[in-house]
């Protein structure tokens, strides 16, 4: 890919959004060799309010190192989604917490979607609603071919904490599953 | 063979951190502040492991005051902040350039004034890194707009402080401190180092403020035998306060001479697309310059005859650099993180009647390509060129 593609990890502070951006940040730059810049904003706040994490992937040098239009969204709660739809370019892929947002009937014509349970699963089959980041970075791992399922393991299971290998592996497996068994629907 | 380079993605103030390490900086003290806080917390883990000293200080003034005390000692000192912890450490910032004591000070801009945004980004401060603090003083400030530029520029500030006994302001933005970019870290052989020049005359003939014909005076590390007096009054060659005339007026001469004369070492900058004499020129500096970066081409592919400046060093300003790239161009575009600081300084070197438009933003968010783009364009038809 020599073409610059811009991604946003958005959702509530807390969700492990701005890690989850280093995690493909480092899958992509380090493990895959491509040019990536990662950036994020967040407010004062530890926890809730909004945060977001910008990860652009590009062959060639990166000058501006923020997302402008968007390949791809995902989007965990309905204020992230509502804010940032419309930096979507089209064509571009919607990723949404079906659990958390409700998608609207206009959701941009030209947009692929893909709506799943990516809290549910990480709280039901993992057992920690904690690690819907990494479900939802398997779900973009087999969706596009943004970063390779080998080099996302090997940055997942570097960035995580120690002892938590295990439950991080079966998120990203369970990530993986839940794209192969959904489908992406254009609106 | 050789060695694979050592790759990593990093954070800028990670690799600020780091950076100070390979310079050699072995002493930081600081008060946490957002957006330079990872910038001490590496430090926190990676100065006792090589044998420096880390200490959190009561506020920003203190740790501005113990940076210089362990200069003094011997030792290549650090400190950072962001804005509101800039402003606390100015008065002490003017004595480290008063007495000459080399460090260096990052400040990670953030939105101003006062507590402002603290988590966003700015350029609010580049005009109080040089006129921040009292009286005719100065200071060097440079300014990267990527992570491997932090790297380089850090080792770079650390080398300028201890070649001329000068505080050296380190000036990242929010975005370049918490981005994260691929980077190449140095290998400690790859990089030159540059020490304090040390007296070599006994301890009885020392003048810690002599009038040398380089204009940078040796200085002795405290506690080797070499006593001396450090003051924040106007002082003699010898250290000690004067209100001798003469005195006064040598001691501020040879302080500004000092970084004046050596401006052309001082001063680098980049150019981008300015080998076929651009009509439209920007100049930026920091993250702001990545997205003139993107204009110019943007620009470029639309036919405009665009270029761009970014300047690594703000301070002392590359007045005659500035002053020849911009004789043969048509207008000049300045895109900054404030409502138009540095802009001021650029105009004094742009031949009259040529316009110089700035492009502003300061909601704490990085402008977007579009926003010069359009100024860029603006200029291009209002018949000017």
């Amino acid at each position: 890919m020599s073409e610059r593609y811009e991604v946003r990890l958005s959702g509530a502070g807390g969700q492990g959004l701005i890690l989850a951006g280093i995690i493909l940040a480092e899958a992509v730059g380090i493990f895959d060799g491509k040019n990536v810049t990662q950036t994020q904003s967040y407010g004062p706040e530890a926890r809730g309010g909004a945060s977001k994490s910008d990860v652009v992937i590009s062959g060639e040098e990166i000058d501006y190192p923020k997302a402008e239009k968007l390949d791809l969204l995902l989007a965990l709660t309905q204020e992230s989604y509502e804010t940032y739809r419309g930096n979507l370019k089209p064509g571009g892929l919607l990723i949404v917490d079906s659990e958390r947002v409700k998608l609207g009937d206009d959701v941009g014509k030209n947009t692929k979607v893909f709506a799943a349970p990516m809290s549910k699963v990480a709280r039901e089959q993992i057992g920690r609603e904690l690690v819907t980041n990494i479900v939802a970075l398997g779900v973009i791992a087999e969706l596009t071919s943004i970063v390779t399922q080998e080099s996302l393991e090997k940055a997942v299971l570097q960035k995580v904490p120690r002892g938590t290998e295990e439950l991080n592996k079966k998120a990203l497996t369970a990530g993986y599953t839940l794209a192969q068994k959904s489908s992406v629907s254009m609106s | 063979m050789s060695k694979q380079p050592d790759v990593r993605l990093m954070q800028g103030n990670e690799a600020c951190a780091r950076a100070a390490l390979l310079a050699g900086c072995r002493f930081f003290a600081g008060y946490p502040i957002t957006p330079s806080s990872e910038i001490a917390e590496v430090l926190t883990r990676e100065l006792p492991r090589v044998g420096g000293k880390f200490i959190q200080m009561e506020d920003e003034i203190a740790s501005m005051a113990a940076v210089i005390g362990a200069s003094l000692a011997g030792m290549k000192s650090l400190t950072a902040t962001s804005g509101p912890g800039f402003s606390l450490k100015q008065e002490n910032l003017g004595y480290a350039s008063f007495t000459e004591v080399p460090c260096v000070i990052v400040n990670v801009m953030r939105g101003g004034p006062s507590t402002g945004l603290p988590t966003l980004t700015s350029q609010g401060d580049v005009m109080q890194a040089k006129w921040g603090s009292h009286g005719d003083y100065s200071v060097i400030a440079l300014a990267p707009s990527s992570v491997n530029e932090t790297i380089e520029l850090t080792i770079r500030a650390f080398n300028l402080a201890e070649q001329y006994r000068v505080p050296v302001v380190l000036l990242l933005d929010e975005v370049v401190g918490h981005m994260r970019e691929k980077v190449v870290m140095p290998e400690p052989g790859d990089i030159t180092l540059i020490e304090r020049k040390k007296p070599k005359c006994p301890p009885e003939e020392y003048r810690p403020f002599e009038r040398t014909p380089d204009l940078v005076p040796p200085l002795a590390v405290f506690g080797t035998g070499y006593r001396f007096h450090v003051t924040g009054l106007t002082h003699d060659e010898f250290g000690f306060p004067s209100n001798n005339p003469q005195e006064a007026t040598a001691l501020l001469v040879r302080l500004k001479k000092k970084l004046e004369h050596n401006k052309d070492k001082i001063c680098t900058l980049r150019t981008f697309q300015c080998e076929d004499q651009p009509e439209i020129l920007l100049i930026s500096y920091g993250s702001s310059a990545r997205v003139a970066k993107r204009a110019v081409i943007q620009a470029r592919a639309e036919g405009l005859r665009a270029g761009m400046v970014q300047l690594f060093t703000i301070w002392p300003f590359p007045d005659k650099r500035i002053e020849a790239l911009c004789r043969s161009v048509k207008a000049v575009v300045v895109p900054e993180l404030n409502q138009g600081q540095l802009i001021g300084e650029i105009d004094r070197y742009v031949p009259t009647g040529v316009p110089v438009v700035g492009v502003n933003r300061f909601d704490g968010n990085l402008m977007e390509p579009s926003e010069i783009l359009e100024v860029v364009r603006k200029v291009a038809n209002k018949g000017c060129l």
